[in-house]
């Protein structure tokens, strides 16, 4: 009996193949496939709060015709015959549309990007064992959180000939430990559960924890020596794909990067992000089944490389597409390492705050690329390269320009992946991989 | 599908079951510039099987609506169910799943479908040809996001209910740039507009009108002052009271956030279960309610997820926080009254308390009164920016446009108006309610493990509070 993956595989190419071959002479379609099986168990206090299993599939179908474009997606089955007659049914919709629509002055056409074909299988928990597996090491402890496993593909083809295919079985465990107010915070994740693994996860996650067994320290207001450790950096980093890195909203007005575009304003030599397809994270190709290049820098020793370009701003703008997706946010970042070792960051750092995470950022001032949000998790107050209490909640108010420019002093010589655990809607793939900083005089407001 | 049918054919272990059968079809339409930049349009459908087995409830959804694929989701439902219920977080029972009989629809004047793709881009096109009302406009979109959804809910019990909603939600921006400075105005703030309506929303005349006269504020913006950075009085419109409710009253009354399920997510909450009837959460002015009932109001309904009746309650009275928000499976947890408010975002999705319609009460000022009161302030309208703490406490919002209050006369026009402060104290330095209101809301309130969109409604009127920390760029 074929699994869900391998049923997947099978009826998408019959469906698919269906639906192209009912395209007329002057109609050329792009479909895009996504697919998942997923458990997900949420626990609070360390027992369930709920459980749900999914199985979804849906295509989105881009129907090219006369200079229109129409873009539709939707629900299929999985059932060949069903899923047959689903096709016909909203390719005669997406007809309708391009009817009606005026012409689309920056349709990107529709070619043979190529060919892919990758199936990663993993080996997860049976879904029967997982309460105990996650609950057991987690015994004592106030753990909540979420996990989440199965397979999630993805899968293009167009008209042209081009045929992509994505399928991986991973899993992820999100949790937090609770010591009343204060918390520590992990992310358990990967292809192939090692329960030893996820052991020692939870037990690194109760010695941080130990750590904060000790009254919180208030805190002013004020400019503070701090250590972002790489979950805080990975939160920060991640405004970089709202808007930042995007060229539409460059030329729109909308980039929080314009200055840097612009050598009004530079980052530090320290600083330097790329995107990295050979971590591994997500697959190269975007939703035109276009490859992004292995690699490609973005911000290259504080000065603006590159933004993220998609065919449909290149057509609009003039300029040469480095196949971004229709969002133009990077998909797999990577923030290369510096020199500061991971023993000499509370010596470096002297006196000063140790960030562990921070929460719900947003720009306060996007033009001067300023952003605000909340310390969160594990945040402690060092003294002298040791540290002395966790703090109590600080809101910050800073701009990149400041605290990734002249005031970076160190980058850590080690990285973290941070994997995407998003799940609106459906799970999503991709991540980052970024180190520690080094921070002169961060801004606290609040 | 004939959902009775399918679920008198189904056959488990379940000492309950429910099926929960989702139609949502969304359609994106934009124009930028006077061109199509986006026009997509998405269905999706699914079931989600729930069964009850040892007090612990179970979800499993699927996209197979055959008789094949929803059987196989209720034995996925009842395996994890039985795995889970040993570890269950309380013991539930179908007291928590009242029988529920009857219909909702959206109030619709005009039909959404009486209203064609073309129609809409020529509006639209026209709109942001509107906007083109100077050289430094660099950028015009008008967006609508119109969804047509349907939930039909039928139980073991007996539970039968429907639930159609009609919904469009617009937005109309221009960008105007020019001497290395950029600003933006929205029509209050990005898809702020959203309500249960029909294709009447669609009027032309008005939609020109409020299209120019953003764009004219966003050139406007380009000459203003920065904020100042001081304290002082803070007169805020509707459409930024939407999202000073939503954050700072909306969130941290969810009981599940209180019960710590939504702590590794979103976060906490300072509220704690002893303070209901107890905390005095604003000043007397300040009345705060859970209204499904607004006829236009983005979640309004008749029914909540878990088939319990919604009705208007008061959450806060005269600045005394009563009640919270929270499904019958947290007013079971919590031993407290709550509101029907268990929903999910669609098929595939449990359901989780979730604030729907969290209104203010009007008061007895008339506008121009309130500002012929402050000596000294400032006037802020549309939200650009929105952060706060994960207990809910301490905040920092930015409006896209703001008017000093100088002498009790609204002066000059101020770029880049932003505010900070915690919650309890900036509540009760509420000293003056509006006694009109206006209705918005957003479709992208985002919670939950794993993740959901919800829709939000926020009726509010204009509101005056003492001494807040103000400040620009």
């Amino acid at each position: 009996m074929l699994n869900f993956t391998e049923k997947t595989k099978q009826s998408f190419n019959i469906v698919a193949d269906h639906l192209l071959a009912k395209l007329e002479k002057n109609e050329a379609a792009n479909v895009n496939l996504h697919a998942e099986e997923s458990l997900f168990v949420r626990f609070n206090a360390n027992k369930v709060r709920q459980n749900t299993h999914v199985e979804q599939r849906s295509l989105t179908l881009t129907l090219q015709k006369d200079g229109k474009t129409a873009n539709i997606s939707f629900s299929i089955t999985g059932e060949v015959d069903e899923d047959k007659q689903r096709v016909e049914f909203w390719l005669d919709q997406a007809r309708q549309e391009c009817a009606l629509l005026p012409e689309d002055p920056y349709q990107v056409a529709i070619v043979n990007n190529g060919t892919s074909d990758n199936t990663f299988k993993g080996s997860l928990l049976k879904d029967e064992d997982v309460i105990k597996a996650i609950t057991t090491p987690a015994a004592g402890a106030d753990f909540a959180g979420l996990y989440c496993a199965g397979p999630i593909i993805s899968a293009n083809k167009n008209s042209a000939g081009q045929s992509h295919w994505f399928a991986t079985e991973n899993f992820f465990v999100d949790y937090s430990l609770y010591m009343g107010e204060k918390a520590v915070k992990s992310i358990y994740a990967g292809t192939h559960w090692d329960q030893k693994a996820f052991d020692a996860s939870i037990a690194q996650s109760k010695n941080q924890l130990s750590l904060m067994d000790r009254p919180k320290k208030v805190l002013q207001p004020g400019a503070y020596r701090t250590y972002l450790a790489p979950g805080a950096v990975a939160e920060l980093a991640s405004m970089f794909s709202w808007g930042a890195l995007s060229f539409n909203a460059h030329k729109q007005g909308g980039s929080a990067l314009m200055k840097l575009a612009d050598k009004e304003k530079s980052l530090s030599p320290l600083f330097n992000m790329r995107e990295n397809y050979g971590m591994g994270l997500t697959h190269r190709y975007n939703s035109l089944g276009e490859l992004a290049p292995e690699t490609l820098g973005l911000i290259t020793k504080g000065q603006l490389d590159s933004y993220v370009i998609s065919s449909r701003s290149a057509k609009e703008y003039g300029v040469q597409s480095n196949a971004g997706d229709s969002h133009e946010g990077p998909r797999a970042m990577e923030i290369l390492p510096g020199a500061l070792k991971k023993d000499d960051i509370l010596k470096e750092l002297g006196t000063g705050l140790y960030l562990s995470n921070l929460h719900y950022l947003n720009w306060s001032d996007r033009l001067n690329a300023r952003i605000t949000g909340m310390t969160r998790y594990a945040c402690f107050w060092v003294e002298n390269g040791e540290i002395v209490a966790p703090i109590a909640d600080l809101r910050f108010d800073e701009s990149l320009f400041d605290c990734l420019g002249e005031n970076l002093l160190a980058v850590t010589d080690f990285q973290e992946v941070d994997p995407m655990v998003s799940t609106y809607e459906s799970r999503a793939l991709g991540g980052k991989k970024v180190p520690g900083m080094l921070i002169k005089d961060f801004k606290f407001t609040l | 599908m004939d959902l009775q049918r399918t679920l008198h054919t189904l056959k488990g272990s379940a000492d309950w079951v429910s099926l929960r059968h989702v139609t949502e079809k969304t359609t994106y339409r934009m124009v930028r510039d006077e061109k199509p930049d986006r026009n997509v349009i998405s269905f999706d459908q699914g079931v989600m099987v729930e069964v009850l087995v040892n007090g612990h409830f179970g979800f499993s959804g699927t996209s197979d609506l055959s008789g094949t694929g929803i059987k196989r989701a209720l034995d996925k439902a009842i395996m994890m169910a039985k795995a889970a219920s040993s570890h269950k977080v309380h013991n539930f029972s179908v007291d928590q799943r009242p029988v529920a009989q009857g219909s909702y629809k959206s109030p619709v004047v005009k039909p959404l479908d009486s209203f064609s793709a073309k129609e809409i881009s020529d509006i639209f096109v026209d709109a942001t040809r509107a906007m083109k009302v100077s050289d430094k406009i660099v950028s015009r979109s008008a967006t609508a996001m119109i969804v047509e959804t349907h939930f039909h809910t039928v139980t073991s019990s007996g539970s039968d209910f429907e639930q159609s909603f009609s919904i469009v939600n617009t937005d109309f921006s221009a960008t105007a740039a020019a001497g290395g400075e950029t600003q933006t105005r929205s029509d209050s703030g990005g898809l702020a507009r959203c309500l249960q309506v029909g294709a009447e929303v669609f009027d032309r005349a008005s939609i020109l009108e409020r299209s120019k006269k953003l764009a004219e504020e966003a050139v406007e913006l380009l000459s203003a002052e920065n904020c100042p950075d001081t304290s002082m009085d803070l007169l805020l419109a509707p459409d930024q009271m939407t999202l000073q409710v939503h954050e700072s009253i909306g969130h941290p009354l969810e009981y599940d956030r209180i019960l710590g399920d939504e702590r590794n997510y979103a976060g906490w909450s300072f509220v704690k279960p002893d303070d209901f009837g107890h905390l005095q959460y604003g000043s007397k002015l300040m009345n705060v309610t859970f209204d499904p009932t607004i006829e236009d109001a983005l979640a309004s309904y008749a029914f909540d997820d878990s088939g319990h009746p919604a009705t208007k309650e008061f959450l806060i009275h005269n600045g005394l926080l009563v009640r919270g928000l929270g499904g019958l499976e947290s007013q079971s947890r919590l031993n407290l009254p709550g509101v029907a408010n268990s929903r999910s975002s669609s098929w595939n999705r449990a359901p989780i308390d979730r604030m729907a319609n969290i209104n203010l009460e009007p008061g007895t000022s008339k506008l121009e009164d309130m500002i012929a009161s402050v000596e000294r302030g400032v006037f802020m309208l549309a939200n650009k920016s929105w952060s706060i703490d994960d207990y809910r406490n301490k905040f920092q919002f930015g409006c896209e446009y703001g008017k000093l209050i100088e002498n009790g006369k609204l002066t000059k026009t101020v770029k880049n108006p932003n505010y900070r402060g915690t919650t309890v104290k900036f509540w009760n330095n509420l000293k003056a309610v509006s006694e009109n209101r206006e209705t918005f809301g957003s479709p992208y309130c985002g919670k939950g493990e794993p993740n959901q969109v919800i829709r939000v409604g926020h009726t509010t009127p204009y509101c005056l509070f003492a001494d807040v920390e103000v400040f620009g760029a």
